[in-house]
């Protein structure tokens, strides 16, 4: 008996253990300290609905080798191009988020064969690169999203009548597109369950195809290059198309997040967005070059949940508006951990 | 206890054992000054861990110590740690180099120990900034290399020496330490060619006449009958005997490290493929440029159903040509196989005409270590012939079988006797011969017409040894599939093959049949050393 417990300990993970009991004391603590449990819990299920498809674009990267997905706001750009298009055209209601996935693809597909193609000329060092990837691209964009001819006035600046706003509302297109599908309220919980079936919709194609032909090719790949060379695989097209279906997965996800959060966010908005998607996953027990379905629900849900918890409880204790000042320690310190913890899993 | 009389090294009821289970039970030795001990055993029996013990490695005081006493000289010692053995006079040549490979011989044996001069800036800054002295550093790698008795070039960078010249190198290392006073050689004959390890034995009888005790571990047991005074056998972490040399053979020395007797097989009277059996493949002027075994001018013809062996030095480019034909390095020249050109650099066209190969890097391009056995063994015949797969949608979609998966993994672990808990443990997990045994099935699975097998039996233990060999020959009686087997020990292609090419300087110096003698094939294997 003993033994089962510490086994299944060991398998769940220490530092995986100790993020949920410090969750858990969050959620006994919330009542007493004068927070309302039932909102805490519908936030996490909402920041974990919005976030998940972001994450969930880490593993098909992971899977070929090509390490954790730095440069997510590549595939992010795609997905706010497939966004400000699908307005910019004048699509309303859901039809504009169908629209927006719609657009966001041949971006995500050309974006993610160029980034596959530098990603294949640079074999061991993909985190390194990605992180520029994703940083160069998101600064390159900064121009653009002023000097493309957009002409909606729900998107320009009012005064100038060019250049696309930092934040543009989603009221009216597809804000919470996918979250008023069959939702669900009970009192002051409110579960978005069209996210959570988008999600989980994806979640297990990805699933589905780890254990094709193809998806097991990926991991060879990812776990021995040479083995998979001398099994007749060619390496750099299956690493290529882990990185196309990473980014399409971002541009997806941000759009998810989008209509979640009623806003698309602009300009710097995609610099930072890779990290707590990185640290997600980290935290869900994956490594750098392993990472399950489970990892990724795991991950999210921790994160989010400790990122969402601590400011609020924080501030109820100390009775001051700390939140901003909280929620950044506490993300950054949850990033810092999770990236420490790669060493410990990192190959060989 | 006495000192005067007492022997080098005691040890006495040494016991280990790793979270519960025992690896090491109840230990006695003994080794007097000058002493040669030569330690046999099977993999896993836990020779290397006594010399843990011994050395004073870290991973023995992390995972709880160990039981019973060591005396050296009659006192008792512990060593917390390798510096500790070192200073009391003890040192390791380890299998894994341990050198620095952009450092020249003098520099690598003399590393931290470097005779050093005075300069006017570490007059005033410490002796930090001492200058190395050159002339005085080569003065004394020079007195050790010659101790060693082997010539090497002590100004050669290390990556760019032969494995041999490396093992020797660490030995001169040890060797220039003054005080040592006794060695442990791991493995140290396994990489190096039979002149090589002769000059190695050689050497080792050099130190014991100096006094210096040795400890040396192999496999080659004809090599311990020759320079030890005593043998000492271990097996599943007991020490099962400790004779005389003089008192033991080869066959008793494999007896007792296996348990049972191994079937000695010098040779293959019984198999007899005709003259005129047809030709499968040909390989016409084939060049290889794989880094170490460069492959110059192959021409090669091997008949069908037959095991074809090519044997040959290290360094000679026999290796050269599996890996080349199958795509892995550079290659060029013309491979017919059944008639049919296979195109060269192409790993999957190799694969597409059935060839299969058994890598000799096992760890590095034969396995996936941290996925589980199914995976390994059925892979390359799920990707290349769409074995093991469940098709769904008019073929759009192809399904993992996992049940397909683990029967054949299933079988195959019956079938070669593969130690392991169950078809979902991680490669990474099994012993080298187990390891070996799974690069066997996975090739098995392919259901190959012509398999090439590189090394088969490198680094793996006699027991291993032979079911390896033996599940060989049964596959290419079996299914009648033609095999070229590469191998550095010609006793074992001797004992498994129909015909013997011998590689010599990048090109075929001769073909014999397995029942040549020894001296014809050694002969060859000289012929055009490069």
């Amino acid at each position: 008996m003993k033994d089962k417990i510490t086994d299944s300990i060991k398998e769940f993970g220490l530092p995986r253990l100790i993020i949920t009991g410090f969750l858990l004391l969050l959620l006994i603590l919330a009542p007493f300290v004068g927070a309302d449990l039932p909102t805490q819990i519908s936030n996490i299920i909402n920041r974990f609905s919005w976030n998940g498809v972001l994450v969930l674009a880490m593993v098909p990267m992971v899977h070929s080798g090509c390490g954790l997905n730095f440069g997510l706001p590549l595939g992010i750009i795609s997905g706010l191009l497939g966004a400000t298009i699908s307005i910019e055209l004048g699509f309303t209601g859901a039809a504009s988020f169908v629209v927006a996935i719609l657009v966001a693809t041949p971006f995500a597909l050309v974006f993610g064969t160029l980034y596959g193609w530098l990603l294949n000329k640079i074999k061991g060092g993909e985190m390194m690169i990605a992180t520029y990837v994703g940083f160069s691209s998101v600064s390159l964009m900064c121009m653009m999203w002023l000097v493309l001819p957009y002409h909606s006035p729900n998107m320009v600046w009012g005064l100038s009548g060019k250049g696309l706003r930092t934040t543009i509302s989603l009221e009216g297109y597809f804000d919470q597109a996918l979250a008023h599908i069959l939702q669900i309220n009970i009192g002051n919980i409110s579960i978005p369950t069209g996210t959570l079936l988008f999600f989980a919709l994806l979640a297990f194609a990805i699933w589905a195809f780890l254990h094709t032909k193809t998806g097991t090719a990926m991991t060879a790949v990812g776990s021995n290059p040479a083995f998979a060379r001398a099994a007749g695989i060619n390496v750099d097209k299956v690493r290529m198309l882990s990185v196309v279906m990473s980014t399409w997965l971002a541009a997806i996800g941000i759009l998810v997040y989008e209509q979640g959060f009623g806003f698309i966010q602009l300009y710097m908005a995609p610099f930072y967005m890779a990290l707590p998607a990185v640290s997600a996953i980290l935290i869900g027990g994956a490594s750098v070059n392993k990472a399950s379905i489970m990892n990724v629900i795991i991950g999210t849900i921790l994160f989010q949940g400790i990122v969402t918890m601590t400011p609020t409880v924080m501030n109820n204790m100390i009775h001051m508006d700390m939140s901003e000042i909280i929620r950044i320690i506490a993300s950054m310190g949850m990033i810092l951990f999770a990236l420490t913890r790669k060493t410990e899993a990192a190959k060989r | 206890m006495d000192t005067v009389n007492a022997p080098l090294l005691k040890l006495q009821g040494i016991k280990k054992d790793f979270f519960g289970n025992q690896v090491l039970t109840d230990i006695n030795l003994e080794l007097r000054a000058g002493e040669v001990l030569g330690l046999c055993g099977e993999n896993g029996a836990g020779k290397s861990t006594l010399m843990k013990i011994l050395f004073g490695a870290a991973d023995i005081a992390e995972t709880g110590g160990y039981g019973g006493d060591i005396f050296l000289d009659g006192e008792k010692v512990s060593f917390s740690s390798p510096f500790e053995a070192i200073a009391a006079g003890i040192g390791m040549v380890h299998q894994e180099f341990s050198l620095i490979p952009g450092f020249d011989a003098t520099e690598n044996i003399l590393l931290n120990r470097e005779p050093e001069k005075y300069n006017f800036i570490s007059e005033i800054f410490g002796k930090r900034l001492n200058t190395l002295d050159r002339a005085e550093m080569d003065k004394r790698a020079k007195e050790s290399i010659e101790k060693m008795g082997v010539a090497i070039d002590r100004h050669m960078m290390i990556n760019t020496m032969p494995v041999g010249h490396k093992q020797f190198t660490e030995i001169a290392r040890e060797l220039s330490k003054e005080q040592l006073r006794l060695l442990i050689l791991d493995e140290p004959t396994a990489v190096l060619t039979e002149k090589e390890a002769e000059a190695l034995l050689d050497s080792i009888r050099g130190m014991s006449e100096r006094g210096i005790s040795v400890i040396f571990i192999t496999h080659r047991l004809q090599e311990i009958l020759s320079v030890c005074n005593t043998v000492a056998v271990m097996r599943d972490g007991v020490l099962v005997e400790c004779e005389k040399a003089e008192n033991m053979t080869v066959a008793s020395i494999t007896k007792s490290m296996v348990g049972r007797s191994v079937e000695g097989r010098t040779n293959n009277a019984a198999r007899t493929i005709s003259e005129d059996a047809p030709t499968v493949l040909k390989i016409d002027k084939l060049w290889v440029d794989m880094p170490g075994e460069t492959v110059r001018n192959v021409s090669l013809e091997v008949k069908k159903g037959e095991i074809l062996g090519i044997g040959g030095l290290a360094g000679q480019g026999k290796l050269g040509i599996p890996n080349g034909i199958m795509g892995l390095y550079e290659a060029g020249g013309n491979v017919e196989f059944e008639g049919k050109i296979i195109p060269l650099n192409n790993p999957r066209a190799c694969l597409d005409s059935s060839f299969a190969f058994v890598s000799e890097d096992r760890r590095g391009v034969g396995l996936l270590l941290d996925e589980s056995l199914e995976w390994n063994v059925a892979f390359p015949a799920m990707q290349i012939q769409n074995k093991f797969l469940k098709k769904y949608l008019g073929g759009l979609i192809k399904w993992r079988d996992e049940k397909a998966i683990r029967d054949v993994t299933g079988k195959y672990i019956d079938e070669l006797k593969i130690k392991c808990t169950g078809t979902k443990q991680n490669a990474r997990e099994l012993s080298g011969g187990n390891q070996q045994k799974v690069c066997l099935a996975k090739a098995f699975a392919l259901e190959p017409q012509l398999l090439f097998v590189s090394e088969p039996t490198r680094g793996i233990d006699v027991g291993a040894k032979a079911l390896v060999l033996d599940a060989l020959r049964k596959f290419n009686a079996e299914s009648g599939v033609t095999v070229v087997m590469v191998s550095s020990e010609l006793e074992e292609l001797r004992a498994t093959c129909d015909r013997i090419a011998i590689v010599s300087g990048g090109r075929i110096s001769g073909i014999l049949p397995a029942a040549a003698s020894v001296e014809d094939f050694g002969t060859l294997m000289l012929k055009d050393v490069v």
